[in-house]
């Protein structure tokens, strides 16, 4: 794939090389390119198509200057273009409440209960405040076991309570941490579908219980076309505040990152890169953007050109 | 809740009153089939493969039409050759115990398919045995034990930690000394980019086979079906280290299509087997090419 990519675009960069101005016509097949690269990428394919059109309107018109192929001014359009929409501030967690409560959601096997401890460990590690974890996914088999194992590797404790709704655990764990002078209570809830009426509605329900600070929106990197689907029931549903994308050391080009992104416009607090507690990261744009493109063998393309 | 065959009848009445597809048909077939994960290439071929039929054959009518789409992307399957492929939780006779080996990277569903199998294995009548060599990912053990009493089998299992392909080579073992007609062993998650865990997977199947020759007789790569293009690369590195004999699609209860099976099918020549449509132990269905395709097209309109 990649290399196709590369052959793809040393065609179109050529076109463009030697011109001195970036015009309707030679800018065409460039652009036709790097919205495959997107779609390729997995971002949203009526998503890669406004961003190449807003490139495009950037792009046209530009002067070249001697110093630069036009190649290279269209590298850099489209990579400061897409930092640009990845975000640009620093995204940081708010704690302000006194116990913070963070509201951990999304779908099956996203690596919720994984990232709840990551960030326990975060928490306690880099912010100094000492975080509650709390085992809210009463469904998936052994699903309160894990939290508990990964609370013991990370020596933080866990509440959990045996036989008790979802709602009513949240509720008593916020209860529990003020009594006991925990500063920050993380909900790790079960995995559902956005089209799962009821236990969306659990899930709204635990908002409406425990009035969370941050509900952060856990989605694996590797998603598909459907990421903007899922992503924006989870938010008309919830409202979250952030997102996490994870299972990042994977090879995945990530292009979901973009689409969530575009079509919430919620920054993506932190990036998840491992199965392990330390292995949590906050997020960088232009390496997003970087990754999504591919850039690595795109700026090669253009010193090559 | 969900509106079946939206775009398929939308592609439907877009072509009535026309004799030809056009531009505008072609069109919305690319994003019907982009949007549910089919990636440009397999698009691609299948844009061409359509027009070509189309450019030979007679199709009078949407039905035709539609028809020719259906064949066009069912000719992408590979061949079911399979024995077991063709009844599905019918062993074959000759090969006892049946080893079935799971793998797949992260939080696909592997577990869970698992004992969705051990399920309809018993209830087809066989003696079915487990073996937990995920021992590595919190709680893992645990969870297949769960499942294990769900579906009502035996489970063989070692502390947490414990070298997987010794509890492999356990599990067949007990299989062989308990006239077992099935062990299935769960493993743990592995992203296909991180060589020792491919290379440990290599070594599981191998102590495998070393204990029973011919085994494992089926290696199932299982799939997220929300997975983008990055599934292609995962169903490669897989083969690569395990030989896979098929794949299962899980989570297509929801809004995702999973339509980047079809290009694994084509260019990995592997069947697919099951897809899972949910949480609960009956939810795996043996895989319908025909409502497959349906699928890809189906809208929810829900979201
Ligand atoms: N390689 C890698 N694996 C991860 C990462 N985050 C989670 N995982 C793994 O992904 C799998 C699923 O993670 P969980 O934390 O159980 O996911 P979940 O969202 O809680 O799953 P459910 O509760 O079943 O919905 C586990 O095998 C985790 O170890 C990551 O960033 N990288
Ligand atoms: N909706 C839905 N959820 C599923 C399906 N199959 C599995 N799940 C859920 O996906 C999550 C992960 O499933 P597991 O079986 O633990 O996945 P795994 O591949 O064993 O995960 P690791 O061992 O951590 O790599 C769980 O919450 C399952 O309930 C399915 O077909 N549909
Ligand atoms: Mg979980
Ligand atoms: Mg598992």
């Amino acid at each position: 794939m990649f290399e196709s990519l590369s052959e793809r675009l040393e065609s179109a960069f050529k076109q463009l090389k030697g011109q001195g101005r970036i015009t309707e016509i030679n800018v065409a097949s460039t652009l036709k390119e790097i919205r495959r690269a997107l779609v390729d990428a997995d971002v949203h394919y009526k998503i890669a198509k406004e961003f190449t059109d807003r490139v495009k309107e950037k792009a046209l018109g530009a002067k070249v200057l001697q110093a630069v192929s036009p190649g290279q001014l269209m590298v850099k359009l489209v990579q400061d273009e897409l930092t640009a929409l990845m975000g640009g501030e620093a995204a940081s967690l708010s704690l302000e409440q006194k116990p913070s409560v963070i509201l951990v959601v999304g779908l099956q096997g996203s690596g919720k209960t994984t990232f709840s401890g990551k960030l326990a460990y975060f928490i306690r590690q880099k912010l100094h405040k000492s975080p509650l974890l709390v085992a809210a996914d009463i469904y998936r088999p052994a699903a309160i076991e894990q939290l508990k194992v990964i609370g013991q590797q990370i020596q933080v404790p866990v509440f959990s309570e045996e036989g008790l709704p979802a709602v009513e655990i949240a509720r008593k764990a916020v209860t529990e941490a003020k009594n006991r002078g925990y500063q920050v209570v993380i909900i790790d809830t079960a995995g559902r579908l956005a089209i799962d009426e009821a236990m969306m509605q659990e899930v709204a329900d635990i908002k409406a219980a425990v009035n969370p600070e941050e509900i952060l929106f856990v989605a694996d990197a590797m998603t598909g076309q459907d990421a903007v689907n899922t992503a924006k029931a989870f938010h008309d549903r919830l409202a979250f505040t952030g997102v996490v994308l994870t299972k990042m050391d994977g090879d995945t080009r990530g292009g979901a990152a973009l689409s969530i992104k575009y079509t919430i416009q919620k920054p993506i607090k932190f990036v998840s890169a491992g199965e392990k507690p330390d292995t949590l990261d906050v997020f960088y744009p232009e390496r997003m953007a970087q990754r999504i493109l591919g850039m690595g063998d795109i700026v090669s393309l253009v010193e090559k050109a | 809740q969900k509106t079946r065959d939206n775009l398929w009848s939308r592609l439907g009445k877009l072509f009535t009153g026309k004799s030809t597809i056009d531009d505008e048909w072609l069109d919305e077939l690319e994003e019907a089939l982009i949007s549910a994960d089919v990636g440009i290439d397999t698009t691609v071929e299948i844009l061409n493969r359509l027009q070509q039929r189309a450019a030979r054959e007679r199709y009078r009518n949407s039905g035709e039409l539609q028809q020719l789409l259906e064949q066009t992307i069912l000719s992408l399957l590979p061949p079911v050759q399979h024995p077991a492929a063709v009844q599905p939780f019918q062993l074959p006779d000759n090969k006892r115990p049946y080893v079935i080996l799971v793998v797949g990277v992260n939080g696909v569903g592997k577990t869970t398919t698992i004992g969705k199998l051990a399920y309809q294995y018993k209830q087809a009548g066989y003696q079915v045995l487990l073996g937990a060599a995920d021992t590595f990912r919190a709680a893992a053990v645990d969870q297949l034990t769960i499942w294990s009493e769900r579906a009502g089998v035996p489970l063989v299992k070692q502390a947490m930690g414990a070298d997987p392909g010794a509890v492999a080579f356990d599990t067949v073992q007990s299989a062989i000394a308990r006239n077992m007609d099935v062990a299935i062993i769960d493993t743990a998650g592995r992203l296909h980019n991180k060589k020792h865990l491919m290379d440990e997977l290599g070594k599981i199947r191998r102590v495998i086979s070393k204990k029973l020759p011919g085994a494992p007789h089926e290696v199932l790569l299982v799939l997220d079906g929300s997975t983008g293009q990055n599934a292609l690369e995962q169903a490669k590195q897989f083969m690569a280290v395990t030989e896979l004999t098929g794949l299962v699609v899980t989570k297509l209860d929801g809004t995702a299509k999973g339509g980047v099976v079809l290009a694994i099918a084509h260019q990995c020549q592997i069947p697919i087997r099951y897809i899972g449509l949910g949480e609960k132990i009956t939810d795996l269905q043996p895989f319908d090419p025909e409502s497959f395709v349906h699928s890809l097209f189906a809208r929810d309109a829900s979201v």
